[in-house]
Formats: structure tokens, sequence, C-alpha cells
């Protein structure tokens, strides 16, 4: 499935309605969307992993992921965190009140390599939405997947966002959950300690297609982990976040060495970007 | 179009200037002003900078008028000349209206009349063929590049600073102009490089130029490329600066690099620019700005109250990375054309040249 551009200039936002507002969080909220114009409500698609750039007048655009699925053509959702100037006035925003959306940018998770394999999803620190957007995919299509573990690292237990989310996640058939957190609350039932002290327990075949989000340290430990387990470096992916401002490869504030994180990724395999992950000033 | 050269006297190019603006171009070109040579808005031949000799070196520009009489086009470009009138250094891309609890877009076009240029340097044609690239899909870019016809000159006079023969973009423009001029002692050599230039070209109803001129020109080119002293260490430097990053000259450059941004200012290939939101002060609207940016600013790498970049040797790591390295990946070759300017116009005199071959010399 190719996703489709808005209209013929990617940098003019369209009016989007907000249809619903959730509280995930005190700091973490979701706007539920839906373009005002009808016509291009129906021809908008996008993939998991795939951002939108959303743009409130007198403030600014942001990037933020699509978390809600492809095939829901009657909302798009996108979950926000809180974290600065120009996150906080989004989360003012109220069910009826308009804002500016222009995308899908970017390049999604591998979906097609997914199909019919193993699918590992490792997150780290807070509310990842790249790669809720990808559980909540292949949930919605069980069968079409192998085996899918979810391996997620928080700083404190009291950090991890739809809680009760993973619990139901860990009683599916052929899922396995995995938890870690730096400090645990009193009823913190998983690991305590870094991702990788979770990463013991998972079972993870060298067929598996991995998928990763979080602070970049973070990944690179995970990669490691699954290279020694004989996953490929072709079959490891992650979702980089760098300062973005466009979302088409035009601006170059969020260029990784040769690579523009909006236009190439923000979804890479680890074989492309291995070289500079991690690398402090890139 | 390689059609038969011409001559054309120097008292002709008063003809020319009159049949670009009887075909409806506005001319901008070559001026003396306060100091340096700049591309202006002009009307006659008298504007353009007759006699006047510049003298370019690293942290280091002058240009005057020399002897009576002289050549046009007997310097080497001055701080900028094309990349400002299809890349705006600031402009409004939309504009968001808001009414009713409503919100309306209207994308701002940039209105620019059909405008010649004259004396467009080569390496400025070849930066303008990879920003034509970079902006192939970008509505504003390509409305003010449509209007644009390139009246080029070949360079016979280059900057101590210039190295254009090493990236292999200049003296000589090769590509992408309408009309060539060589300029001699008695006129110019003129060639037709695109439809548009032949049709000029034609009016004009010059006689062939003679092999004698066309000698003179070629020598003159020769000289231009054999006078120049630097160079770009040869080999893949993709390969070789990413394998450097931990270089010690990094260290070394970022104790004389300002972070000023002159250089990615006056570089006529740097592509980035940041966005502004600008409200009216009623509320009523707000207008959406895109501005020159430069990887030595402090916001470039800015994400979530971390700085990708936090220090000017990560920056100029990452000016030079991408100019040499990263260019080679998006745009199949080097970022850098050779002109210079980054040289001239850098308060600390860091020459790139002598960057990168520190950086490629000795141990990764
Ligand atoms: S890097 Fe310097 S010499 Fe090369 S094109 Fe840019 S300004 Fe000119
Ligand atoms: S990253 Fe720096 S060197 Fe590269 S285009 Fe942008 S300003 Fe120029
Ligand atoms: S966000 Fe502008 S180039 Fe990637």
């Amino acid at each position: 499935m190719e996703a489709f551009p808005l209209e013929s200039n990617p940098a003019l936002p369209h009016e989007a309605e907000i249809i619903e507002r959730i509280e995930e969080t005190p700091t973490i909220f979701t706007l539920r969307l839906r373009f005002t114009d009808p016509a291009l409500h129906q021809r908008y698609s996008f993939m998991p992993g795939q951002f939108n750039m959303l743009y409130l007048p007198g403030v600014g655009e942001i990037p933020i992921s699509i978390v809600s699925d492809p095939e829901d053509e009657h909302l798009y959702d996108h979950t926000i965190r809180m974290v600065g100037r120009v996150t906080r006035p989004f989360a003012q925003l109220k069910a009826g009140d308009h804002i500016g959306v222009r995308g899908p940018f970017g390049r999604g998770w591998p979906v097609a390599q997914a199909l019919g394999q193993d699918v590992v999803i490792a997150t780290g620190g807070l509310g990842c939405a790249p790669v809720v957007a990808m559980i909540n995919y292949v949930l919605r299509r069980r069968e079409q997947f192998g085996r899918l573990t979810i391996i997620q690292g928080v700083r404190h237990s009291a950090d991890l966002i739809w809680r009760e989310r993973y619990e139901a996640w860990s009683q599916l058939p052929n899922t396995q959950v995995l938890l870690a957190a730096g400090q645990a609350g009193p009823d913190w039932r998983w690991h305590t300690g870094h991702i990788t002290a979770c990463l013991e327990d998972a079972t993870i075949t060298p067929e598996s297609v991995v998928m990763m989000c979080g602070p970049e340290p973070m990944m690179v430990a995970v990669a490691k982990d699954m290279l020694l387990r004989g996953v490929s470096e072709e079959r490891l992916w992650l979702s980089m976040e760098r300062n973005m401002q466009c979302g088409f490869g035009k601006c170059g504030h969020c260029q990784v060495g040769p690579r523009f994180v909006c236009k190439d990724g923000p979804v890479f395999s680890y074989h492309e970007v291995k070289d500079l992950l991690g690398k402090a000033g890139f | 179009m390689s059609e038969q050269r011409k001559f054309m006297p120097n008292a002709r190019l008063d003809d020319l200037l009159a049949q670009l603006t009887r075909a409806g171009f506005q001319l901008i070109g070559p001026q003396l002003q306060e100091g340096a040579i700049v591309y202006r808005p002009m009307t006659s031949v008298a504007e353009l900078p007759l006699g006047v000799r510049d003298s370019q070196a690293p942290g280091r520009y002058r240009a005057a008028r020399g002897e009576e009489g002289g050549r046009w086009f007997a310097w080497a470009n001055g701080p900028q000349a094309l990349k400002p009138l299809t890349f705006a250094p600031r402009e409004p891309m939309w504009r968001a209206v808001a009414a009713e609890g409503r919100l309306h877009f209207a994308a701002v076009l940039p209105e620019m009349p059909p405008t010649a240029v004259i004396g467009v340097r080569a390496c400025d044609l070849a930066a303008l063929a990879i920003q034509d690239r970079h902006f192939a899909d970008e509505p504003a870019y390509q409305a003010r590049r449509r209007q644009l016809l390139l009246v080029a000159v070949n360079c016979s006079h280059p900057a101590a600073t210039c190295f254009c023969a090493s990236t292999g973009d200049g003296p000589a423009a090769s590509s992408g102009y309408d009309l060539l001029l060589d300029e001699l002692d008695e006129g110019f050599v003129v060639a037709a490089g695109s439809e548009a230039g032949a049709g000029i070209l034609a009016l004009l109803n010059l006689t062939d130029a003679d092999p004698t001129q066309l000698e003179e020109a070629a020598a003159l080119l020769g000289r231009a490329a054999a006078v120049q002293q630097r160079t770009l260490p040869a080999g893949d430097l993709a390969a070789t600066l990413f394998a450097r990053l931990d270089h010690l000259r990094w260290d070394e450059v970022a104790q004389r690099c300002l972070a000023c941004a002159n250089c990615t200012q006056v570089c006529p290939t740097c592509f980035c620019h940041s966005h502004q939101e600008v409200p009216a002060l009623d509320g009523s609207h707000s207008e959406h700005y895109r501005e020159w940016d430069s990887c030595f600013s402090e916001g470039h790498s800015y994400i979530h109250g971390f700085k990708v970049r936090p220090d000017i040797r990560t920056r100029y790591r990452q000016w030079l990375t991408h100019k040499l390295g990263g260019w080679q990946r998006q745009f199949g070759r080097s970022g850098c054309v050779g002109c210079g300017r980054c040289i001239t116009w850098c308060p600390a005199g860091i020459d790139i040249t002598e960057e990168a071959r520190a950086i490629c010399a000795g141990e990764p």
C-alpha cells in the first residue's frame, strides 16, 4: 500500500477538525482528527510509522506520528506528549477546534517484510507513538503475523502509559510482553532494571523482524542483543527523532549524515544507520 | 546548442541589454556597491563594474575601480550572486486565516518578473543545478526559477580563494546558461545555451567569431584554471571524512571557528532554512515564513530541550562532512563548487580546502 500525499504543495496545511481529545496521562493526550474537506479525508492514506505536521495558528508546526490504523478511515489519531513551548498550546485544544494538518511524511515500518514473520517491538522511554501504531496494526491482523514480542523499558514504573493495555496484550495467545522499569513502584510485577534485563526472557528467532523506538543508546543496546541472536541487520528497524520543520527533505534540520530523517526515515534499517547511530553530533 | 559562436564588439554590450529589456526582462547585474561586487537591478551598461578589480584572501575581500578602461568582468565572484534570487533569504510560504472558528490556508507564491541575470559565473551555475534538484518540488523556488534567463561569463580572473578547477565546476561554464560570454579586449565571444538565448543572439545579428578570437578565449580560460592554487583532496571524501569523525583537527578548528554562519550564508549550495510563524497582532491571521538557517546556529539541531550539536566542534564537523561527504549520497556529487566564498568571507580566515586536507591526512 502506497501512502497518498495530500496535495501538490507539501508545505501547505489543510484544515482538520478535532473530533475528540483523549487525556492519556496528565502530560500525554491524543487528538482524533478529521479533515474538514470530505474528499481530502477520503483520499488521505498512510502507513504505521509515518507522521503528520500538525499546525496551530500563532504557534507553529510539530511532527506527530499517526497512531490510528490505516484502515480506520473515519479518524486519524495523534498522541502528543507535552514537552515544551510548541506542544503546550496543543494540549489546550478540545473537540470542535480546528487545526492544520499536512502529511503523511516519511517511510513507515516494514509492514511487507514483517508479514508472516515473528515481530519484536522494543521501546524505551516515555510513550513511543510510532511503535504503538505498529502494535495496533499487528493485533488488528493477528493471523497475518507470527509470534509477537513486546518489550518496553521505562525509567520509572509510573512512566508507563497504557499499562492496562500491556496487561491485556500479555494475555493474548502467541504474544509475549516484557516490561522493565529502572525504578519500580509497589505494584510492579515486571522486571526492575534496564531494558536489557528483560531481553533474557525473550524468545526470539533469527527470522524475527524487530522494530525499535526510543533513546538511541537503548536502541543500540537492543540491536546488539538481537544481532547476537542471529537476527540480520536488514531485519532490525528503528524510528528516529530529529528537529523537523518541513517534513519532506528541504529544510535540512533532520539530517543524520547523508540521510534525511523526515524523508528517508523516520524508520530506518539498522544496516542503513548503524555507522552514525548513537554518535554524538549526528 | 552547438551553433556558431559569435563576436560582439564592446560597443554592442548595450544592445544585448536593450534586447533583453525589450524582450520583457528586468536586468540584474554586478555592481560595485560599498566596496563589494553585488548583483542588483540595473538598466544600463554604465552600472556594470567596468575596470573594477578585486583581491580576495582568507578572511579578506577588496574590490575597487582600477585603471581607466579595463574590462567589465575582470573580477571573481563577490559574496552572493544567484542563490538569493531563487531561494529567498526570507519569504512567506503560506498564510492561515482564522474566521468563525475555522481555518483557511493559502499558499503565498512570489511574484517575480522575468529576470535576466548578467555575468553569472560557472560555479554559480553548478550550484544552481544542485539547488534546482533540491527544490524541484518546491513551488516558491520554482516560481522564481522559471523567470530566470542567465547570461553567463566565463571567468578570466579567478580570485586567490577560487578552486573551481579542482571541483570540476569552472572556470568555464559548461551548461545551465542561456547565453555565454567570453570577454576579450575588443569585445565578447558569445554562445547560446538555450532556445531563449539563441533567440536573443539572433536579434543581435552578430558576425561569427574568428579563429583568433576563439583561441584567445580558450587561452584565457586555460590560464584562469592554471593560476588556481587551492584544491580539495582527491578521492572519496565521503568515505574519508566519515571515517575521521574523531580526528583532532575538529577540536583544533573549533578553537578558531566563531560559528557565525557566514560560510553557510555565502555558500551557493547550502539549502537549510527554518520555519517561522508570524501571527498578526489582532490574531486574525498568521503568516508562515521560511528563512535561511545554518547548521552553525544554536537551534538547528534542537529537539525537546536537547541539542544534537551543542558545540562548535560538532557544528563545524556537520558543515564539512555534509558539504563534502553527505552531499555525495544526496545529490551524487560534492556540495562544494569551489567558489571560495566561505574562505573569503570567514572572519577567522578558515579555509575549507586546508581543513579538508588536514582531516584527510594522517591517522583516522
Ligand atoms: S563550500 Fe565554500 S567554496 Fe564550496 S561552494 Fe560553498 S562557499 Fe563555495
Ligand atoms: S547542514 Fe550545514 S552545510 Fe549542510 S546545507 Fe545545511 S547549513 Fe549547509
Ligand atoms: S524535516 Fe526538513 S529536511 Fe527533514
